[in-house]
């Protein structure tokens, strides 16, 4: 299996512990990614408030590079994930806007006619890896750990290809076969907030407050997550949170973390220590 | 100054265009077929901040009580988690009219000053055109510096955190096809940073 | 045949000579404002056969039916052309015109130059050389046109009825009152469908069972009706008044005539308590292999499942049961199903309608949160025969604090379905009343709009506002077991808009009662097959027209009556039952029917017995004569389509008013550019 990974910024930037947990995991399933050829940034929510074309238009560019590279796109960052799958829809669905991108793209000396599979891992994971095989390769079960799977909106909204929309169940499906516990959590896919809680911290520091406090009440000892920015904001205000509000504090890993961990690959290489709450007391014992 | 201000609404301060306006935009075609039921209000994490639901939003913005709808916390609250598009009976994509009603606040100039997301969206479309990527840290140093000098105070805290565990970047990101993402982007480049091509599809 | 035949440009036919009456209507200005009628009629005029040529202001008015009749008899007309609105709307009333006069009403021909010309077109000029150009074919065909009669075709008075709810009750009964003879097929093991689960109805809170029962008896004991319940309609053949129809009697391993209903069986099943769920209380409580689906059923005999019951699963069993019906010697464990065969000159359709599955609506949690229920569950809990006697308990047999009421749970969505199911806020209502008045719960109705639009209706919603139910208008955005403040711990959670104060409430709940929408049956598109019937893009049956024939269906002969076609609440579901045994009785009472005579037929000599036709035919009215092998079409069953005659190779087929010769012409002399 080889795949066109496309990071985004994030990635490289606040999220870099997700990729350098992901490309270890994928490696030891023998999955073989190779970075999409000078990718640019995929707008993001950021990007559609400003100017819906433009921001078609660039997202369009890591599509046509992709469409060159031939392989299936792996894109780890649920909003890049999302951008990229809606772009490949408007693009088709509204010809005259499709047209403009088409054209700027020719402009651009760029060639995109619709042929690219955006995918994100935790679907190669459980769908086309397959759980069996990822339990094949658990050396340290998780035993005893108690995990809230925390999906975010992006993944499962509006576009939600691989898993059921209202109750995604990948994620926890994933954590069982890693040999966690899986705790009860009601707000699975409740959006953090993100870019509230550096903007308009009144609301986005308790949309994140909600969240933490949630997965505490329903007993988990750590929150697994697949978005960066969801990550960066479930992890970086928890003390803002604890003055505002109540201590809730709770470690918050990328999936791929605990994948990595359940795989025996060592803690320094899966961007652990990048953790803000820091994670080895909720793993301490359970790996 | 009587402190009974008046309420009511003269069809002379409707626009009558701007529902169409906003519904010629990719995304808004259904704006119309709106029944007020309240389901994206209530699925809304955010919807208890903003000052008009997102229901009302709509319900205002068919009638072309434009200012309202361009002047309102609502669009800048907007997370898009797109919960709302997809519970709306009449499947209405209303995370799509939110971003048409955020280029037309900023196309036309009202956006609200204190809420610094506007600001926000138009860093960040100036970072990417040049640079072709974000940088998140300076994107962020650079929205204080904009919008808030305290908030980055506050903010210090956590930019030393980031600094300690690698999540900082010093150097600015960038792509090596900077030209070709000019080509790309020329047209809609042309109308300045705060352009719009959306209301006008 | 050629249609160039000289004689008959020359407007003679045959022997006869032809001789045209035309007449052009104004129709008011309908016609008159685009087309130049005075110059299409005195256009006419010129054309061979034509020997007058009249424009009238509206010739459907009772003088212009008397011209054409006066006309015919003046100047010994043989035919007749009439160029005014669609045929759709007036065929009949010329060709009536024309019969009473003493001319053959298919000597008529009708022409539309209203919907084909002064509607569609805004150049008055070339309206008016089209209509003339559409007069010219007209007069053409009608001079090839032949005599023409209608058949006749006898109606057996004996009625099918499917479905024994409350429509197919009240039709059978309409019917058998009426002395005719009605056979009642019900697929459930007792008549009384969805009603009879009901606790109360709105508005009037009559219990449903109370007056529903003595329709049931009547029923029972009625001398004209053969009730056959556990049966399904399996086959049907025919065409109206002559329907040949096979029902399938499945196995109760009862014999219906012996059971007396005691139920003494049902006490004494090796299985002591009750362990399989119990259908007719929406899964909330439990059955015995052998049952009775509720007290007052009609027929009132057990029926024995075969997927519990031991004795047919296994063979191995005490069968207490049979020692118990002792000397009545009810049970027969080796009936099998069986097949009768009826015939019947009319059918009604009312097999109702199912619920919305509320596993669709993912955010309501039904399925997940064990104390979210359907409407219909809930019925079966206030009910004083239901699984608690009457309480409205939770399922750890509490009273709740607090009931939810969801109006609009799959309905006037486009995730389930579009439409608005038009009774569920008024059963809304009705619960919301009960709850209020049987408990000291606060009861939330959750709705977008209330629609109370029946009789009593809008005075029944005051009731309820003056009871002191909460209305909150808004769709509810989800059920949920988060919990953010100590009075929403262990409860659920609705997060709602209350839209008209503008902002956003969570209201806890011990109940939550989802108002699940109506929707078709799930083999309506088997059931309408068997039929012949149409659907509507929702799923529904599909009446002949919305507005003026609701209850008739584009095949003569078969009738619908009930939420089949639409939901609708119990009062227009019997009147619309009365009005399809109305039309049954209308034809049943006229004793025949008469077939319009532009049917196709086969000229014998020419079929070649190639089969092309008959599985062509949409209507199965064509079948082989293996003797002759040959095709053979029945008049009563074809509908002039017309398809058999394009498909056939050997072009033996033709259609009486459409031949091709009269086809052809008409469209060589439509195609005559006029001036």
């Amino acid at each position: 299996m080889r795949y066109s990974y496309f990071p985004g910024c994030s990635l490289k930037g606040t999220g870099k512990a997700y990729e350098e947990s992901l490309l270890p995991v994928l490696k030891a399933l023998d999955i073989e990614v190779h970075e999409l050829e000078d990718w640019n940034c995929c707008g993001a929510t950021a990007y559609m408030a400003v100017d819906e074309s433009a921001a078609l238009k660039l997202s369009a560019r890591n599509l046509a590079i992709a469409e060159k590279a031939k392989d299936e796109v792996l894109a780890p960052c649920s909003a890049c994930y999302l951008v990229l799958r809606k772009t490949q829809k408007y693009i088709q669905e509204y010809p005259k806007v499709g047209g403009e991108v088409r054209q700027a793209l020719q402009n651009a000396g760029l060639e995109y006619s619709g042929n690219v599979e955006v995918k994100h891992p935790l679907d190669i994971l459980v769908n086309k890896v397959g759980l069996d095989a990822i339990k094949k390769r658990v050396k340290k079960p998780l035993t005893g750990l108690k995990v809230a799977t925390y999906y975010g909106c992006q993944i499962v909204r509006p576009y939600s290809a691989f898993d059921n929309q209202a109750r995604p169940v990948a994620m926890d499906k994933l954590m069982e076969a890693l040999g966690a516990t899986v705790v009860h959590y009601p707000l699975k896919t409740r959006c953090c907030g993100g870019s509230l809680t550096g903007t308009i911290s009144d609301v986005g520091l308790r949309l994140v407050y909600i969240l933490l406090k949630e997965a505490r009440k329903n007993g988990a000892d750590i929150i697994t997550t697949l978005c960066p920015l969801c990550q960066f904001n479930l992890d970086a205000f928890q003390d803002q949170i604890k003055s505002r509000y109540d201590d809730v504090t709770t470690p918050v890993v990328y999936f791929t973390q605990l994948m990595g961990l359940a795989f025996g690959i060592p803690e320094s290489e899966l961007g652990l220590k990048r953790n803000i709450v820091p994670a080895e007391p909720a793993l301490a014992g359970k790996v | 100054m009587s402190p009974f201000k008046q309420q009511i609404r003269y069809e002379s301060q409707r626009d009558l265009r701007f529902a169409d306006e906003i519904m010629a935009t990719p995304g808004c075609e259904d704006l119309g077929g709106c029944i007020q039921c309240g389901t994206c209000s209530g699925v809304c994490p955010l919807s208890i901040y903003m000052d008009h639901t997102p229901r009302n939003i709509i319900n205002l913005a068919r009638a072309g009580f434009k200012d309202d709808v361009l002047t309102s916390n609502t669009i800048w609250l907007c997370a898009s988690c797109y919960h709302c598009t997809v519970e709306c009976p009449k499947s209405i994509k209303i995370t799509d009219i939110m971003y048409a009603l955020k280029q037309r606040a900023i196309k036309d100039g009202v956006y609200r000053r204190g809420i610094p997301i506007p600001v926000l969206a138009r860093e960040f479309f100036n970072m990417v055109r040049r640079n072709g990527r974000v940088t998140e840290n300076w994107l962020a140093t650079i929205l204080y510096l904009k919008t808030d000098w305290l908030a980055m105070l506050k903010m210090g805290g956590l930019g030393l955190k980031l600094i300690r565990t690698g999540r900082f970047s010093f150097t600015m990101d960038h792509i090596e096809g900077r030209e070709q993402l000019r080509k790309l982007l020329e047209p809609s480049s042309n109308n300045n940073t705060s352009a719009s091509q959306g209301a006008k599809q | 045949m050629s249609h160039h035949d000289h004689e008959q440009k020359n407007g003679t036919h045959g022997a006869e000579e032809v001789r045209i009456g035309v007449y052009v209507c104004h129709c008011g200005s309908n016609i008159a404002s685009m087309v130049d009628v005075e110059a299409v009629a005195k256009f006419a005029k010129d054309l061979p056969g034509v020997v007058l040529s009249r424009d009238y202001k509206y010739m459907c008015s009772d003088p212009g039916q008397e011209l054409i009749a006066q006309d015919i008899k003046e100047h010994k007309l043989n035919r007749i052309v009439v160029a005014a609105c669609s045929p759709l709307l007036h065929e009949h009333t010329f060709r009536n015109a024309t019969k009473r006069a003493g001319l053959n009403p298919y000597f008529m021909h009708m022409v539309s130059i209203r919907e084909h010309a002064s509607w569609v077109h805004t150049d008055r000029a070339a309206c008016t050389i089209k209509a003339k150009e559409i007069l010219h074919g007209a007069i053409a065909r009608v001079a090839l046109h032949k005599a023409l009669e209608k058949a006749k075709v006898d109606v057996n008075p004996a009625v099918l009825v499917v479905g024994g709810g409350i429509a197919g009750i009240h039709s059978a009964l309409t019917l058998a009152n009426a002395g005719k003879k009605v056979y009642l097929v019900e697929r459930d093991a007792t008549i009384g469908g969805h009603m009879a689960r009901f606790d109360k109805t709105f508005p009037t809170m009559d219990c449903a069972a109370c007056i529903l029962t003595p329709k049931m008896s009547a029923v029972r004991s009625h001398p004209n009706i053969t009730l056959w319940t556990w049966s399904e309609v399996v086959k049907v053949d025919g065409y109206v008044g002559n329907f040949k129809v096979k029902v399938k009697r499945n196995p109760r391993y009862i014999n219906e005539d012996l059971c007396v209903g005691c139920m003494e069986c049902i006490k004494a099943c090796v299985f002591k308590e009750p362990k399989f769920t119990d259908e007719f209380n929406q899964g909330l409580s439990k059955r015995k292999p052998v049952y009775i689906p509720f007290p007052q059923a009609v027929p009132p005999v057990v029926v024995v499942d075969p997927a519990t019951c031991l004795k047919l699963k296994t063979g191995k069993c005490k069968q207490t049961c049979v020692e118990a019906c002792g000397e009545r010697k009810a049970f027969d464990f080796e009936q099998k199903e069986k097949f009768e065969e009826i015939q019947v000159g009319t059918v009604i359709v009312s097999t109702g309608f199912k619920t919305v599955d509320p596993h669709k609506l993912p955010l309501y949690g039904y399925g997940i949160h064990p104390e979210v229920y359907t409407a219909l569950e809930i019925e079966r809990l206030i009910n004083a025969s239901g699984p608690t006697g009457g309480h409205l308990v939770t399922k750890k047999h509490e009273e709740p604090k607090s009931v939810a009421i969801i109006h609009c749970v799959g309905s006037r969505d486009e995730h389930t379905n579009k439409w608005c199911s038009r009774v569920c806020c008024m059963y809304s209502l009705k619960l919301a009343h009960m709850i209020k008045a049987h408990t000291k719960a606060q009861v939330y109705n959750f709705y977008i709009d209330m629609r109370a639009a029946g009789k009593g209706y809008e005075e029944f919603y005051n009731r309820v506002l003056e009871e002191g139910v909460n209305f909150v208008r808004g769709r509810v955005a989800e059920v949920t077991d988060w919990a953010m403040t100590p009075e929403e711990e262990g409860r659920l959670v609705l997060r709602v808009e209350d839209t008209l104060a503008g902002f956003v409430r969570r209201i806890p709940a011990d109940m939550v009662i989802l108002a699940t929408g109506l929707e078709p049956q799930p083999d309506a598109q088997d059931v309408r097959r068997m039929f012949n019937m149409s659907c509507s893009t929702e799923g529904f049956f599909l009446e002949r027209h919305p507005k003026l024939a609701p209850v008739n269906t584009p095949t003569d002969g078969i009738f619908l009556a009930g939420a089949c076609q639409g939901p609708k609440d119990i009062p227009d579901t019997v009147a619309q039952a009365g009005a399809a045994a109305a039309e049954a009785l209308a034809l049943i009472d006229k004793g025949h029917v008469e077939i319009e005579p532009n049917t196709a037929f086969v000229v014998e000599e020419e079929c070649s017995g190639c089969k092309t036709c008959i599985s062509m035919c949409p209507y199965t009215a064509i079948t082989r004569d293996e003797v002759k092998k040959k095709a053979v079409i029945n008049p009563a069953m074809c509908k002039g389509c017309g398809t058999c005659v394009a498909a056939c190779p050997s072009g033996s087929i033709r259609q009486n008013l459409f031949e091709d010769v009269q086809v052809l012409t008409e469209i060589e002399e439509v195609l005559v550019r006029e001036s």
